[in-house]
């Protein structure tokens, strides 16, 4: 338990998924408008990184592994990935048709999102076992939920500022992650 | 200019739509592995690798591979080369492969490669597209070392691990830890705008430089592909 509540402080507070590990910038940088869209693919992130977690520590434990493939992992990982987020929006699609409604625009864009990827990777290089791979999988995905609302909250304030010509758009988002990252070293200390 | 030769492709990737500073697009890689010189170089000619390869493969391919499925024909063409780079770096050039890390493997979700794919190789003849990825790549590892020029003078005073600057100089760490690469990036875009800008003021009447936000979110939707697909679709539709 004591090892679980350690890798969940770690993946979402110390090392942060966006602001330490740049993983997963496009979404950050590109869905961090309004808190309400980014509070959306947040969501849409936690669920889909902790499904696949599971999945990816399922394939990587019980076929990569006996069948000595695993140099295959990044092949077979990526393909698991964009076949599950296609049946997530299946299976939402016809059974939950509200949640649909709440991610769909959201889940198509996780594909290519590199976190997702990235955390079936750090499990296996940490050698994680299937249940830390999913506490671990949650936690980076709620690290990621707490960077984008927190920018998109900023952003929207930004909105009334008057910012050099030069800065608008990307590059004053740029320097805003770049102090919350400074924010998120305050963390270093913790595990 | 004739377009689609191999020299226009080169000027194309490397200038005219480089793939870091105007297009946005592979930024978790540009802002990662940048903490020296060396290594911003050893992931650009990386990524220029997989990237030219891909193109080769996916251009030869173009006619074979059926529409609905491409896009997982696609990752799995990029997955197999980046395997095979990931398996040859780390034999010949573990220090590389370790400083780089999970950054390699993850080369298979960078958007400017499927994004090539996508635009380019799935529509070109094998030369140009080759060329194309060539040229992409190149783009990619100028701008890589370049951020990575400035972040190691700035955190370590070294480029490429040589002392340039006086001992006099107290290296301001933060720059080559997660926060500089945010703010080296921001600096560099926010000079390009001041020179777009002022080019802009002086023909107002030509085409506006694309704003940042448009770009961002074309970065998005080729990310996504599928998105993008709809988009397609969509004006398809609109036009019949």
């Amino acid at each position: 338990m004591k090892e679980l509540i350690i890798i969940a402080i770690g993946a979402a507070m110390v090392n942060n998924v966006v602001l330490s590990q740049f993983l997963g910038l496009c979404a950050f940088l590109g869905v961090s408008k309004k808190i309400d869209t980014a509070a959306g693919m947040g969501a849409a992130v936690i669920f889909v990184i902790t499904l696949s977690s599971l999945c990816t520590g399922l394939i990587y434990e019980f076929i990569l592994v006996p069948l000595n493939m695993t140099y295959l992992k990044t092949i077979a990982f990526i393909l698991v990935i964009a076949a599950l987020v296609q049946l997530v929006e299946m299976v939402l699609k016809k059974s939950i048709p509200a949640l649909y409604h709440a991610l769909g625009v959201y889940l198509p864009l996780i594909t290519t999102n590199c976190a997702v990827l990235g955390v079936a990777l750090t499990n296996v290089q940490n050698e994680y076992n299937i249940l830390e791979g999913v506490v671990c999988g949650f936690s980076t995905a709620l690290g990621f939920m707490i960077a984008i609302v927190l920018m998109a909250g900023l952003r929207e304030k930004m909105e009334y500022n008057d910012i050099p010509e030069s800065f608008q758009g990307m590059p004053i988002v740029l320097l805003t992650a770049g102090l919350m990252s400074i924010a998120f070293f305050g963390f270093s200390g913790l595990v | 200019m004739k377009p689609n030769t191999p020299i226009e492709r080169l000027y194309n990737g490397i200038i005219k739509e480089n793939p870091t500073f105007v297009l946005i697009l592979g930024m978790c890689p540009t802002l990662a592995v940048t903490t020296s010189a060396m290594n911003g170089l050893g992931m650009g000619l990386t990524t220029m690798v997989i990237l030219a390869m891909s193109n080769l493969m996916i251009s030869l391919l173009r006619k074979v591979i059926p529409d609905g499925v491409r896009m997982p024909a696609y990752i799995v063409v990029v997955a197999s080369f980046v395997t095979i780079c990931e398996l040859l770096l780390e034999g010949f050039l573990p220090s590389l492969y370790e400083a780089l890390g999970l950054y390699i493997p993850l080369i298979v979700v960078n958007c400017i490669i499927l994004g090539r794919a996508e635009a380019y190789a799935s529509k070109n003849t094998v030369v140009a597209s080759l060329f194309d990825g060539i040229g992409m790549g190149l783009g990619f590892t100028i701008a890589l070392t370049l951020i990575g020029i400035f972040r190691e003078i700035l955190g370590a005073g070294q480029i490429f691990g040589f002392q340039i600057m006086p001992d006099a100089y107290e290296p301001i760490t933060i720059f080559i830890l997660a926060p500089g690469a945010f703010f080296v990036l921001a600096m560099l875009i926010a000079f390009q705008n001041r020179f777009k800008i002022g080019s802009a003021r002086i023909n107002e009447d030509g085409t506006k430089a694309c704003s940042r936000s448009s770009c961002l979110n074309c970065a998005n939707t080729l990310c996504a592909g599928k998105a993008a697909d709809a988009d397609e679709t969509e004006k398809g539709g609109s036009a019949k």
